[in-house]
C-alpha cells in the first residue's frame, strides 16, 4: 500500500512540473473563462423568467461564434484523458526505469495503480478547477446564487466528467501497455476517439438512412430512422457522455433531446423542470456504462501488465 | 535451504517462450560472498535466468531460491535483499541524482529521515558526490553506471546482479567499474552475480564462472580449470611452427615437465601445457637441431573457450 503512495506521489509532481500539464491548463481555463464571457451576455434571453436554474446556464449558454462550456467539455475531457495515459508503461519501459522499480520490494500493480491515480487526479483538479472558477465568476456577476440541486447537478457532472476522463485514461494506459512506442500508443488512442466522436455519428446517419429512407412520409419510419441512428451512435462512450451532461444540466427538456418527439407532441407540451432525482434516473443507463468502460479498460491493461514480462532491452 | 553457504540456487531450472527453450535444466549454485560471473555469447539465457531469480519471470519449470527464498512465491522478500542493475540501466531524466535515489529510497521503505545521509553515503562510495544535485540527463553512460550501483547500494543488499556491468563503456570506464565491485565485495562482503558476453573483463574480476550457451551450463568453476575441463588440456598454449615435424620430437615435447598434450596440424605443434615453458622447448628443439620458424603462446583458456561456444551462435 504504501509503494502505491509512494509512485503515486512521484506520478504527481511529474504531472504537475510538466509541460503538458501547463498548457493543458492554459488550454481549459482560456476555453472555460471565454464560454463564461459569452454566457454572460446571453444568460439574460435564454434564463428570460421561467427557469429557477439560472446558475447552470453559465455552463450550457454559447453564443454564435463560441460554444458553451459543455461543448468544451466533451472536446477537451478525452484529450486531458490521453494525454496523461498514453506514455504511462511504454515510455518507462524505453528509458529502462521501468525494470530498475519493478526489481525494487514492491508489486507490480503498485506501479499501474499509482499511475492511473495519479492521471484521475490531475484530470480531476484541472476540471474542478475550472468548474469552480466559472462558478465564482457566475456568482460574483449574475448575483444568483446556487440552489442545493444546482450544486448537487454540479457536482454529479464533475463526477460523469471524471469518469469519462477515466475511461479515456484507462484506454490510452491499455495502449502504452500494449504498445511498445509511445508514438504509437498515442496516435492509436486518438484515432478512436476521432472515429467515435466524429465518425460514428456519420455512419450512424448513413446505415439508418440506408435502412429506412428519410424521405418517407410515414410516422413511424421517421421513428425507426431516428431510433436506428440513434442506437447506433450510442455506441460511442461520447455520445453516452453528451447525453449524460445535457440531461444533468439542462432540468428544463434536456431529457427530449434524444428521443424521437412528433409535432403533435410537442405542441401540447408543458415544459416543467425535472426534479434531480428524476434527471439521475434518465442520465442512470449512460453512467453506468462509463464508469463500466472505465473500469473495464483499467482492468485489461492491469491484467496484462501483470502478466507482462519486463525485459530492460 | 538445507545449504547455508549458498545465496543463488537453481534446481532444473528451466524457462520456454513459445516452445522454445531459453533455459534449460539449469542446475547452479552461487556462494555467499563470491564473485560470480555468467558469461555466455547474447542469447544465451543469462537475462532469463537473472530475471527469474528476480521473480520477475516465472520458470516453465524447476525452481530457483535466493538466500533460502522462493524468487517465482516470495518475490519481495528476495527483492528487499537484492540489488538488481539491468542491462540498459535508466533514470528519470529530469530528477537530479539525489530525486532518482530518494525515490528508490522510498520504494525500499527506508525511514525518511536516514535517507539523505544513505544518499551522500552510496554516492560518496561510486565517487558521485559532486554531482549530486545534477540532472541525470547530464550524465554520461559511464556516470548512470555508477549511479546505478549507487541505486542498488541504497538497500544495503547481500546479493547484487549485474546485467553487462561493461557493456558500452570504454575500457577505462568498465575498468573502474570492475574495481568498485571488486572493492564492494572486499569491504562489504556483498555477493556479485555479473553476467556478461565480455569474458576478458570478466575473468579478472570473477575468480568463479559459469559458462552458458543456448540455455545450457556448459561449464562451471575457476576460470583455470574450465579450459582444462572442456579441453582436457593445461592454462598455457604453445604454438611452435618447425622446419620438419617428426614423430620423435613429439614424444619429446610430450615428456617435458608440465606438459599435458601436444597437438599436430599440419607444420605446427600445438603444446598445452601448465606453465610457461617456452624456454624448455626452445632448448630441446635447439639441441634437436632442427630449425624453428616461430613460436606463440596463448595464455588465455577462456580465448578458445569463447571461439567455440560463442562464435557460433
Amino acid at each position: 500500500m504504501r509503494s502505491i503512495l509512494t509512485v503515486y506521489r512521484k506520478e504527481l509532481t511529474d504531472h504537475f512540473s510538466s509541460n503538458k500539464f501547463l498548457v493543458l491548463l492554459a488550454l481549459i481555463y482560456i476555453a472555460g473563462l471565454s464560454s463564461t464571457y459569452v454566457a454572460l451576455q446571453n444568460i439574460r434571453e435564454s434564463a428570460s423568467g421561467l427557469s429557477k436554474h439560472v446558475f447552470l446556464y453559465l455552463f450550457t449558454t454559447g453564443g454564435d461564434v463560441l460554444p458553451s462550456f459543455i461543448t468544451f467539455i466533451i472536446f477537451f475531457i478525452p484529450i486531458i484523458g490521453i494525454i496523461f495515459g498514453f506514455d504511462a508503461i511504454n515510455s518507462e519501459k524505453n528509458s529502462g526505469n521501468l525494470s530498475r522499480v519493478l526489481s525494487q520490494p514492491i508489486y507490480r500493480d503498485s506501479v499501474i495503480n499509482g499511475k492511473f491515480l495519479a492521471g484521475i487526479t490531475t484530470l480531476s483538479i484541472i476540471i474542478t478547477s475550472i468548474v469552480f472558477i466559472i462558478s465564482g465568476i457566475g456568482l460574483f456577476s449574475i448575483g444568483v446564487p446556487p440552489t442545493s440541486e444546482e450544486i448537487l447537478r454540479i457536482f454529479f457532472f464533475i463526477f460523469i466528467c471524471i469518469f469519462y476522463g477515466g475511461f479515456w485514461m484507462g484506454l490510452s494506459i491499455l495502449f502504452s501497455v500494449i504498445m511498445e512506442k509511445t508514438a504509437a500508443s498515442i496516435l492509436t488512442a486518438i484515432a478512436i476517439w476521432i472515429f467515435l466522436m466524429f465518425f460514428l455519428p456519420i455512419i450512424a446517419n448513413a446505415i439508418a438512412n440506408a435502412v429506412v429512407s428519410p424521405e418517407s412520409a410515414s410516422v413511424a419510419d421517421q421513428v425507426r430512422n431516428y431510433t436506428i441512428e440513434h442506437s447506433i451512435s450510442r455506441i460511442s462512450p461520447s455520445t453516452l457522455f453528451t447525453e449524460a451532461i445535457v440531461i444533468l444540466l439542462v432540468p428544463v427538456g434536456g431529457h427530449l433531446l434524444f428521443r424521437p418527439l412528433l409535432e403533435a407532441e410537442v405542441s401540447q407540451m408543458i415544459l416543467n423542470p425535472l426534479s434531480i432525482g428524476q434527471s439521475l434516473i434518465q442520465v442512470w443507463p449512460q453512467l453506468v456504462v462509463i464508469v463500466a468502460l472505465a473500469i473495464i479498460c483499467f482492468a485489461i491493461s492491469y491484467i496484462i501488465f501483470m502478466r507482462q514480462e519486463i525485459r530492460s532491452t | 535451504m538445507s545449504d547455508n553457504n549458498n545465496i543463488i540456487i537453481a534446481k532444473d531450472l528451466s524457462k520456454k517462450y513459445n516452445e522454445h527453450l531459453v533455459v534449460d535444466n539449469l542446475n547452479l549454485a552461487i556462494k555467499k560472498g563470491e564473485i560470480f560471473g555468467l558469461l555466455g555469447p547474447n542469447g544465451a539465457g543469462k537475462s532469463t535466468v537473472i530475471l527469474m531469480a528476480l521473480g520477475l519471470t516465472e520458470p516453465s519449470s524447476g525452481s530457483i531460491n535466493v538466500a533460502g527464498f522462493n524468487s517465482t512465491r516470495e518475490p519481495l522478500k528476495v527483492k528487499r535483499i537484492t540489488g538488481y542493475l539491468p542491462e540498459k540501466v535508466g533514470f528519470y531524466d529530469d530528477m537530479t541524482a539525489k530525486g532518482n535515489l530518494a525515490y528508490t529510497s522510498e520504494l525500499n521503505n527506508i525511514p525518511y529521515r536516514e535517507t539523505p545521509k544513505k544518499i551522500d553515503e552510496v554516492l560518496e562510495i561510486v565517487g558521485l558526490s559532486k554531482n549530486k544535485n545534477q540532472l541525470v540527463k547530464t550524465f554520461s553512460k559511464g556516470m548512470k553506471q555508477r549511479l546505478g550501483i549507487a541505486d542498488v547500494l541504497i538497500k544495503d543488499p547481500q546479493l547484487v546482479i549485474f546485467d553487462e556491468p561493461t557493456e558500452g563503456l570504454d575500457l577505462k570506464v568498465a575498468n573502474q567499474i570492475l574495481q568498485t565491485i571488486l572493492d564492494l565485495n572486499k569491504q562489504k562482503n556483498i555477493t556479485f552475480l555479473l553476467s556478461s558476453h565480455q569474458l576478458n573483463l570478466m575473468q579478472r574480476v570473477c575468480p568463479r564462472v559459469g559458462i552458458l550457451s543456448r540455455g545450457k551450463l556448459i561449464g562451471e568453476g575457476n576460470v583455470e580449470n574450465l579450459g582444462r575441463n572442456l579441453f582436457g588440456g593445461g592454462k598455457y598454449r604453445i604454438e611452435l611452427e618447425l622446419e620438419k615435424v617428426t614423430g620423435e620430437i613429439i614424444e619429446k615435447l610430450k615428456k617435458l615437465d608440465k606438459v599435458v598434450n601436444v597437438n599436430k596440424v599440419d607444420n605446427q605443434l600445438q603444446v598445452v601445457c601448465d606453465k610457461d615453458i617456452r624456454q624448455d622447448i626452445s632448448r630441446l628443439i635447439t639441441d634437436e637441431g632442427i630449425l624453428m620458424t616461430r613460436m606463440n603462446m596463448k595464455q588465455d583458456a577462456l580465448e578458445e573457450i569463447y571461439l567455440k561456444y560463442f562464435k557460433e551462435e
